[in-house]
């Protein structure tokens, strides 16, 4: 065939076969690889050169298919990650390779990481580090923190793939090899291909009044199938994710009440959508109030919400001003961190489609259960009527609970009974979804001449944005973190979540508790400085030990790891202080520091029931199944909850097959978020296994220590020399079956916020090692040891992939990250760290032990990033004694900082 | 929804006449312009032009042509003067940007953090036009009229960029709040000739620091003919009048205003740095 394609086609070839497919020359190369060459592992996650989720290889050298024109591609070769891992050994090698280094984590950047990678392997020759961060330097990644990756990209050999093993055991991800391959699915690769398009329509405004022109005639010139605003809501025109704090309008009413807020949606074909004239609505912007000092004043945004406070948090234990009051030294600042996009790499998502009375919605999600719960109120339907199939989902980090472009496609589908498909552009997607509340808190600590904590105050206000979101959720939490993970006698935090004309603020790992850290750890160290203490020593003393009472007076007998987190640490400080001691004496300009925080989180809800069920069950053939309803978005649900399992019935990891999330048949294992899965769907894994096994034990009459294998058709036990035959039963469905429910012990906290609020705490401390550059301003990060109890690592490899990813978020929030709403709404302005930004990351992985806990494992995924930024600003101030209060630490406030010091 | 690939010079040009087309190179500035939107109807590619391909020297000059892709400035084998302009090509975006980003491309664009635009400005090149009456060659610097403004008329390409040929060490710093894919909070481009300790020659531009990046010819003045020694004394001396930084995203005013003399410092003595191994 020739490459001289007819008229309206573009020729090339794509990974070895010659194609001709229809499509604009002007248009991107991405949207023709992916809507008409069907490759559909090419990943659009920017559509400006700034992600490199996109990248092929065009005549062997990697480019980004968005910005580059489709008529590029005319008679030159192009090579996907598809087919390069299925046609060239190299990458299939370094598929491998991510497998056994677990380099791919959500998979959604993994693409454009390994095609980067292809391209500089394919150079041949010995690589050093520096050359792979120079050739992946171009794409991101929100999940990993890089370092896996670069090892295996340095590792792109023969070797082995990593062993089976249970709980324990460093397994590879079993739903890996699909993301290493590119046959991936995400929320925007599986609409059929006569789907229509949803576009939303948005204000440019904080906050505006609108009026609409002709819609009907709208739609009409347009060719469009479809034109939805308020009125066309079926059900309640509101969602919301906390009980009593649902006040999100599909489409506003009235007034839009922040920039980017939808008021309408239109749908139609995808060439109809390009060529539709501007929408009809005329705006009229209304003065608006985006900080909470401005919102306290300001016209009130909710009735039921006085001077625009949301809702309000506090723990109060011991006597605060009687504990302030009688230290031998109280040290006080005041802190501030900025709005913070999750920016993961995937862009929301979602297909929906009708069928009869039932709407069934394909998306990217954290919470398959809840966003059933939120469709079934805005279409007027019973959840039983909503089917929820979750694709893989690329990167969430708690911003992928809410709704956000699911309701579109379904409503678009439910209403024109078509097949509907909407992809959030990265622009919109920034604007319009939930960040990282930014916090403005004031604190006051006070020690003994021992350096033991006497007393605490803490006042914390966030910005909760237009809407609730998961504000009460951080209002909640942070009186009961403030503290960090360490005795205090005598405490008092309050804490006020305040709408303002932005978008919301909701879950972000962490909730709230990152900012908190980054006051209370910076001033352990301004109060250990006027004690004279070591500051880890000042910490180790004061920290939680089994059988204290914590700020909510709650008693851990065992598990409270925080001492053995520092004591781990310690020989890291001890050399780290030195290195930099010598380095200093020696450099009048640069300037190395070595800076510790420690950080504690409460896994799953906050003193709310929040149960997991789990089912599984034995085909009449013989195949095994779990009902694995524990989103995974990267972190490793799947691999963990099946390791559990498999350990819990005791067969092999590879005896397990996983069916996924679908809320039509697999149970509720609740929401991927509070770092609540490993510890609540993981003990629910562990029964369910249990209860299946006691179930076969009993039908071969054989005793607990029994082995049981999966035959054709049949169940064998070994049990000594003996062996017994336990036919299956030819059933509909299953042959046998358990299904188990585990909800943590909590106890609702009183007036003052005592009780017991998790069930487990995980607890973790990290030093940071950096050089600034006094001239100007600049930091670079050389090292993060990072100690983390765990309980009990169930996979470590996954325990190190969270850790140095958590890393990374915080070196983001404490170095470059901040929304400005209108501002910063693209991956160019809005900079997330890059390969070339972190640093080696060593992990100590500590395993106390947890009563609760699935085999003592605790939850880990918030706990990675808590203690990042203070110790980074902490060393920031040990370098040079620049103090950063407002964050983030850029070149320009950090220098500010130390000319401020005269130095 | 037309992408012209014509095959010479005179179609582009005529194509390009004929119409109020775009012109595409690399389009790694013209699509994320469209900002999600639609391409442009008609689109000139002038990628292919056999005329705007290539790096070559002539008398007394460097010719680069205009579809020249950063990548290949970087592995073009270019004397040690041309250094600056290679470590800028090493922080255009990324790769994958370097791959099919252009020369040209990067001037037309006129971002007041255009990466190429100092080291070629402290080369004192010049910009080759070619349009319907013809050629013509302007100074960069008077190429360059505005953010997102060049003196392109309608109907009109830059078909190349000259340099002259000349000695001495360069270098390039660009400073960002992260290590790849950053635009620019300030740059500055250096080119050196020292004989004996003595400067004979220098060229200093910065760029994020005005609304066309410039170079600062009373420090060049100053520098010239003093001993290299005293490099740290002029510079911390010197005023920085001409620069007028904003306050944006990435950084204050008044920092730019700061950073701008260290990075010029480092600047000057890396290229001279350079020049001493050479």
């Amino acid at each position: 065939m020739s490459l001289d394609a007819p008229p309206g086609h573009i020729g090339f070839t794509l990974n070895g076969a010659e194609v001709s497919v229809p499509g604009a020359a002007t248009a991107r190369l991405s949207e023709i690889l992916r809507e008409a060459a069907g490759a559909r592992d090419v990943k659009i996650g920017c559509n400006a050169g700034d992600c490199g989720a996109c990248t092929v290889l065009m005549d062997g050298a990697p480019v980004c298919a968005c910005i580059t024109a489709a008529g590029h591609a005319q008679g030159r070769v192009v090579e996907t990650q598809a087919g390069l891992v299925e046609a060239d050994p190299l990458a299939e090698r370094l598929a491998q390779a991510f497998q056994r280094h677990q380099a791919a984590q959500c998979g959604i950047c993994t693409p454009g990481m390994m095609v980067s990678a292809v391209a500089l392997l394919r150079e041949g020759g010995p690589l050093s580090e520096q050359q792979v961060s120079d050739a992946l330097g171009g794409v991101l990644c929100r999940c990993t923190g890089y370092r896996k990756i670069i090892a295996a990209v340095l590792d792109a050999s023969t070797e082995a793939p990593l062993a089976e093993g249970g709980v324990g055991a460093p397994v590879a991800r079993v739903d890996g090899w699909p993301k290493v391959s590119g046959v991936e699915r995400f929320g925007d690769d599986v609409a059929p291909a006569d789907a229509l398009v949803a576009r939303v329509i948005r204000s440019p405004h904080h906050r505006a009044g609108f009026t609409f022109g002709d819609l009907e005639s709208y739609r009409e010139t347009n060719g469009l199938d479809g034109v939805f605003t308020a009125t066309d809501v079926p059900g309640a025109n509101v969602f919301g994710v906390i009980p009593g704090f649902e006040d999100q309008p599909l489409f506003a009413e009235q007034e839009a009440r922040f920039k980017g807020e939808a008021v309408a949606c239109i749908v139609g074909t995808p060439d109809a959508l390009a060529a539709a004239a501007p929408f009809p609505v005329t705006w009229e912007e209304r003065p608006a109030a985006l900080t909470p000092e401005e919102a306290l004043t300001a016209d009130q945004m909710h009735s039921d919400r006085a001077g625009n406070v949301m809702s309000r948090g506090r723990v109060a234990r011991g006597d605060a001003g009687a504990g302030l009051a009688g230290a031998a030294h109280v040290v006080a600042g005041d802190f501030s961190t900025g709005f913070i996009e999750h920016a993961y790499i995937e862009p929301e998502a979602a297909y929906a489609r009708r069928t009869g009375d039932r709407i069934e919605v394909h998306c990217c999600t954290q919470a398959p259960y809840m966003n059933r719960a939120g469709l079934a109120g805005l279409l007027g339907l019973d959840p039983e009527q909503v089917r929820i199939v979750p694709t893989a989902t690329g990167g969430g980090f708690g911003s992928k609970l809410d709704l956000s472009a699911q309701p579109y496609a379904a409503l678009a589908a439910w209403r024109l009974d078509r097949p509907v498909r909407i992809a959030y552009t990265r622009t919109e997607s920034i604007a319009s979804t939930t960040k990282r509340h930014p916090s403005r808190i004031h604190m006051e600590i006070g020690a003994d001449a021992e350096g033991r904590l006497t007393g605490m105050r803490f006042d914390g206000t966030f910005n909760t944005g237009a809407y609730a979101s998961w504000g009460p959720t951080v209002a909640t939490r942070v009186p009961i973190h403030a503290s960090g993970p360490y005795l205090v006698p005598n405490y008092e935090a309050r804490s006020a979540g305040v709408h303002t004309n932005c978008a919301p603020s909701g879950a972000f790992r962490g909730f709230g508790v990152p900012q908190s850290a980054v006051a209370q750890e910076q001033l352990f160290d301004i109060l250990a400085e006027r004690l004279g203490l070591d500051r880890l020593e000042f910490r180790r003393r004061n920290a939680l030990r089994n059988g204290d009472a914590t700020v909510c007076g709650q008693v851990f007998e065992s598990g409270m790891g925080i001492v053995d987190c520092y004591e781990a640490l310690a020989p890291a400080w001890t050399r780290a202080l030195d290195e930099a001691t010598a380095f200093n004496a020696a450099n009048p300009r640069r300037k190395r520091g070595v800076g510790v925080a420690g950080g504690w989180y409460g896994c799953g809800n906050t003193a709310l029931p929040n149960p997991s069920t789990i089912r599984a069950g034995i085909t009449p053939e013989g195949a095994l199944r779990l009902h694995q309803g524990a989103m995974d978005i990267g972190q490793g649900a799947n691999t963990v909850i099946a390791q559990i399992f498999a350990e819990a019935l005791g067969v092999p990891l590879g005896a397990v097959e996983i069916v996924g999330p679908d809320t039509d048949v697999t149970p509720d294992a609740g929401k991927t978020s509070a770092s609540r899965q490993t510890f609540i769907s993981g003990n629910a894994a562990r029964l369910c296994g249990e209860a299946l096994r006691a179930q076969i034990l009993r039908l071969g009459n054989v005793g607990p220590d029994a082995r049981i294998e999966l035959g054709a058709g049949e169940i064998l036990l070994h049990e000594g020399s003996e062996r017994r035959r336990v036919p299956l039963e030819v059933a509909e469905g299953y042959a046998l079956e358990a299904q188990e429910s585990y909800d943590p012990p909590t106890q609702a906290l009183d007036e003052n916020g005592q009780g017991v609020p998790y069930a487990v705490f995980g607890t973790a401390a990290q030093i940071c090692e950096l050089e600034v550059d006094l001239d100007l301003g600049t930091v670079h990060l050389h090292r993060i040891t990072a100690a983390h109890d765990v309980g009990r690592a169930i996979n470590p490899l996954l325990v190190e992939g969270q850790i140095e990813g958590g890393v990374a978020q915080g070196i983001g929030l404490a170095l470059m990250e901040e929304f400005l709403p209108g501002r910063t709404e693209n991956l160019h302005d809005y900079l997330i760290p890059t390969i070339g930004d972190v640093p080696e990351v060593e992990s100590l992985i500590l395993e106390t032990g947890d009563a609760h806990g699935p085999y003592g494992a605790k939850g880990l995924g918030e706990h990675c990033l808590i203690p990042t930024a203070p110790a980074i600003l902490n060393a920031i101030a040990d370098a040079c004694g620049a103090r950063i209060h407002d964050l983030p630490a850029t070149p320009d406030r950090v220098r500010a900082a130390i000319l401020a010091r005269g130095a | 929804m037309t992408l012209h690939r014509p095959e010479s010079l005179p179609d582009a040009l005529s194509l390009l006449g004929a119409s109020d087309a775009v012109v595409l190179a690399g389009g790694t500035d013209v699509y994320p312009g469209l900002r999600d939107g639609p391409a442009p109807d008609c689109m000139v590619d002038v990628s292919g032009l056999p005329e705007l391909r290539g790096i070559s020297k002539g008398a007394g000059r460097w010719r680069i042509g205009a579809a020249t892709t950063w990548t290949e400035v970087l592995r073009a084998d270019l004397p040690p003067v041309f250094d600056g302009l290679k470590a800028a090509a090493r922080e255009v975006g990324s790769v994958q940007i370097q791959n099919t980003g252009t020369v040209a491309g990067n001037l037309c664009n006129a971002s007041p953090a255009a990466d190429g635009v100092p080291p070629l400005l402290t080369l004192d090149a010049t910009v080759e036009i070619a349009g319907p009456q013809g050629t013509r060659h302007l100074p960069l610097a008077d190429f360059l009229k505005g953010p997102r403004r060049t003196a392109l008329q309608p109907g009109e390409l830059v078909s190349a960029v000259h340099v002259p040929e000349a000695q001495g060490g360069a270098a390039f710093l660009k400073l960002g709040a992260r290590a790849y894919l950053v635009i620019s909070i300030a740059m500055v481009a250096a080119v050196t000739e020292v004989r004996a300790g003595r400067i004979e020659r220098a060229a200093v531009a910065v760029g994020a620091c005005t609304p066309v990046a410039r170079r600062l010819q009373d420090l060049e003045a100053t520098l010239c003919g003093r001993p290299a020694s005293d490099l740290p004394e002029i510079v911390s001396q010197y005023p920085f009048a001409e620069l007028t930084p904003i306050d944006d995203v990435r950084a204050s005013a008044g920092y730019r205003q700061d950073a701008v003399r260290t990075l010029v410092a480092r600047a000057l003595a890396r290229s001279m740095e350079v020049d001493h191994v050479a």
